[in-house]
């Protein structure tokens, strides 16, 4: 589920109530937000679900105080980093612990999630089947043999077609598109 | 030179992994699940006994009433009670 809209035209939508682009907003955004709770804060998987769901309502909830729509994803990486300052805070407050983490390796973990959304994007705009393969390999960690079985293509092509995605993907950032369609 | 060479496109690539499909799905329902939450206002501010039901026991009342009480209509529907 991925359209070409702009972040901006997603959360317009959304705002005209518009239950798809609500639906593609959470897709868009669900890793981006996971990461944030279970890298930067390290948070377990119950404590990042609460984080995670409480981040989506709140963004539903609140979408139409966001002053310029094009700013949904710094707007949900901060409501997120505050979602979760605030869980491992009550969590500290139960069970005291020195376990709030570095300002600054939050920072640059942020700005790396934040480059990552990026490359996402441009993978987005390249599509399928460069996306499904890449997302596979990299997002998934799944094996040569695990993607080709999936896809249905022969295991010792898989890891040329990697290649040729990726100089697909950097085609998106040189301003161009460079290389055909993995075969 | 460009900033996304192949190597540091699958670097950052690796840091995004899917979240938990049952976590998206719930966040992708939230617009039901506010549908679903005016509704039970609506027969709370209405019905004394249904009120004094959910507050009783939230879960419960919610689910006799036919809805799924997943954990984001509980905790929203508990401080809306609260309110009315």
């Amino acid at each position: 589920m991925t359209s070409r809209l702009t972040d901006a035209e997603l959360v317009a939508r959304c705002r005209q109530g518009d239950e798809g682009a609500w639906a593609e907003l959470v897709e868009r955004f669900s890793r981006y937000v996971y990461a944030i709770c279970v890298q930067a804060f390290r948070l377990d998987d119950h404590d990042a679900e609460d984080v995670f769901q409480d981040v989506f309502a709140r963004v539903y909830e609140q979408l139409d105080r966001l002053r310029d729509d094009e700013a949904i994803r710094p707007w949900i990486a901060q409501l997120t980093r505050r979602l979760c300052i605030d869980k491992l805070r009550l969590l500290a407050r139960d069970t005291p612990s020195d376990t709030e983490p570095d300002e600054r390796e939050v920072d640059d973990l942020l700005a790396s999630l934040d480059d990552a959304m990026t490359v996402r994007a441009a993978l987005d705009k390249v599509g399928d089947p460069c996306r499904e393969i890449l997302d596979r390999f990299f997002c998934r960690d799944e094996s040569y043999h695990t993607i080709g079985e999936a896809l249905e293509i022969p295991a010792g092509t898989i890891a040329s077609r990697i290649s040729r995605c990726l100089e697909k993907v950097r085609g998106e950032f040189d301003g161009r598109s460079r290389g055909s369609r993995p075969s | 030179m460009n900033a996304y060479d192949e190597e540091r496109i699958g670097r950052l690539l690796r840091l995004l992994p899917p979240a938990p499909e049952g976590w998206v799905r719930a966040a992708q329902e939230l617009p039901a699940a506010r549908a679903m939450l005016d509704e039970l206002v609506a027969r709370a501010e209405q019905d004394a006994a249904f009120r004094l039901q959910l507050l009783a026991d939230l879960e419960r009342a919610v689910a006799a009433a036919g809805y799924e009480p997943s954990p984001y209509v509980v905790s929203r529907l508990r401080q809306l009670i609260e309110a009315v």
